[in-house]
């Protein structure tokens, strides 16, 4: 069975890269294109840890088959800010020292910025729903929560 | 994940072919949610699979001219979850939508995938069981229409052969004054599976008369069933709080649950009650709006 060709957006750059057919998406990024901010944990969905953006939706990168991603958009954490210009979600959970081991964290980002894209100014009731597919084994969800909050009121605040 | 041949139609004729080819060795993948995992873990093997993924007319919803809905079957979780036409007229089955696994989940999560995977506890079943929707198959010998009520034969089994494929679902308008919801219970609000799921959908007429009710329990028998009983009990009269106890006794009995880790068959009995009698009451008020 012979390697296909994926062709798609990844963090704004049009890529092309050889796949096996069994490849899921996480394994393209993570093997394949050296993205290793998208993490594996349980790898069946559960955890959330490997959450990219799919079209801007999150979607959990360890149950898509790599070739299904072909003509489309995928970010990970990598392409979310840039040092010196940090995504709002970065520069708050920087600021309240969120991350305790740090494995969940670009997955609780990625979930946690697509939720600000879809409804800026959510309620706790909203974020914590936002965020129920992202398992912290630090329980470290307080932190999350507070910063999630300040930074829709940053990113409110750019917007206007 | 054991190794396969990936095969990427772009139509449904194309991905029918694929399948007949197959010799029953394929799947089809569409989110992956069910599949994946099971092909990772071992459970599923096989030699084929067909992504629909590029099938466009799969991810169609048509809500033609105010008669009804047509929804593809790779439409996901997600979309029926926010939806406006899905949400106007349907409401319980965006409801369903809104409670598969997590965001990241019910962005890959297919209608046609919840219902192929034919889990007893599917949470997509009851709503369009309420909804007296239909199946669109298509297969080497052309396209079938069957009733959501006879598309499932038992757990993990439908009535899809191997060369044919789910395309859509088509759901009849319920009309004005008609309303519906699908409430499930599980330990945790997120990330589980129904241990008892109903939808019911009530249509009164302009004088509060019930004209239809539809009750329809998941995860208390190996395939989604309706009430029959229980709504019979409801139609040709104005719906009481009395009334609407009666059919979730009557609800109870049409249940057939088993123990296992979930919860045993007395739990699900009551659950079958108290479930019935809150998504009759959110119905009625609904449909009474």
């Amino acid at each position: 069975m012979a390697k296909q060709v994926l062709s798609c957006t990844v963090n704004d750059e049009p890529t092309e890269t050889l796949v096996q057919p069994w490849d899921t998406l996480l394994d393209a990024l993570r093997e394949r294109m050296g993205l290793t901010g998208p993490k594996e944990g349980c790898g069946t969905g559960d955890c959330g840890a490997c959450t990219v953006h799919f079209d801007g939706k999150p979607i959990a990168s360890c149950l898509l088959l790599a070739m299904q991603a072909r003509g489309h958009n995928v970010r990970t954490i990598e392409g979310l800010g840039k040092p010196g210009a940090l995504h709002p979600v970065q520069e708050a959970f920087v600021k309240h020292g969120v991350p305790q081991c740090g494995f969940c964290i670009p997955g609780v980002v990625m979930a946690a910025a697509a939720l600000l894209e879809e409804n800026p100014r959510p309620t706790e009731e909203e974020i914590r729903y936002g965020i129920a597919g992202n398992l912290c084994r630090c329980t470290g969800y307080t932190k999350m929560l507070t910063a999630i909050t300040e930074a829709a009121g940053a990113a409110a605040g750019r917007r206007s | 994940m054991r190794r396969f041949e990936l095969v990427l139609p772009e139509s449904v004729e194309a991905c029918v072919k694929a399948l007949a080819q197959g010799g029953g060795e394929s799947r089809v993948i569409a989110g992956g949610t069910d599949l994946v995992p099971q092909m990772k873990n071992g459970v599923l093997k096989p030699a084929r699979v067909i992504d629909l993924s590029g099938i466009p007319r799969l991810r169609a919803i048509e809500a033609g001219n105010g008669q009804g809905i047509r929804i593809g079957s790779a439409v996901t979780a997600r979309t029926l979850e926010l939806d406006r036409a899905v949400r106007g007229h349907y409401l319980a089955l965006a409801e369903s939508g809104a409670l598969v696994g997590s965001v990241q989940v019910r962005n890959l999560a297919t209608l046609g995938g919840n219902l192929c995977n034919a889990a007893p506890s599917a949470d997509m079943a009851p709503p369009l069981l309420s909804l007296d929707a239909e199946a669109v198959i298509t297969g080497p010998k052309g396209e079938r229409r069957v009733p959501i009520a006879a598309f499932f034969t038992g757990v993990r089994r439908t009535v899809l052969a191997p060369d044919e494929l789910l395309v859509e679902l088509a759901v009849p308008n319920p009309g004005p004054r008609s309303g519906g919801n699908y409430v499930r219970h599980t330990p945790r609000r997120e990330l589980d599976i129904a241990v008892v799921g109903v939808a019911s959908q009530l249509t009164l007429g302009s004088n509060g008369v019930c004209t239809k009710a539809r009750i329809s329990l998941a995860a208390v028998a190996p395939v989604p069933l309706r009430a029959t009983a229980a709504e019979q009990a409801l139609e040709g009269q104005p719906v009481t709080p009395e009334r609407i106890a009666r059919a979730a006794d009557l609800a109870v009995e049409a249940a057939k649950p088993i123990s296992d880790q979930r919860g045993s068959a007395d739990f699900r009995r009551h659950l079958v009650r108290v479930l019935t009698r809150r998504t009759l009451t959110t119905a009625l008020a609904r449909a009474s709006a």
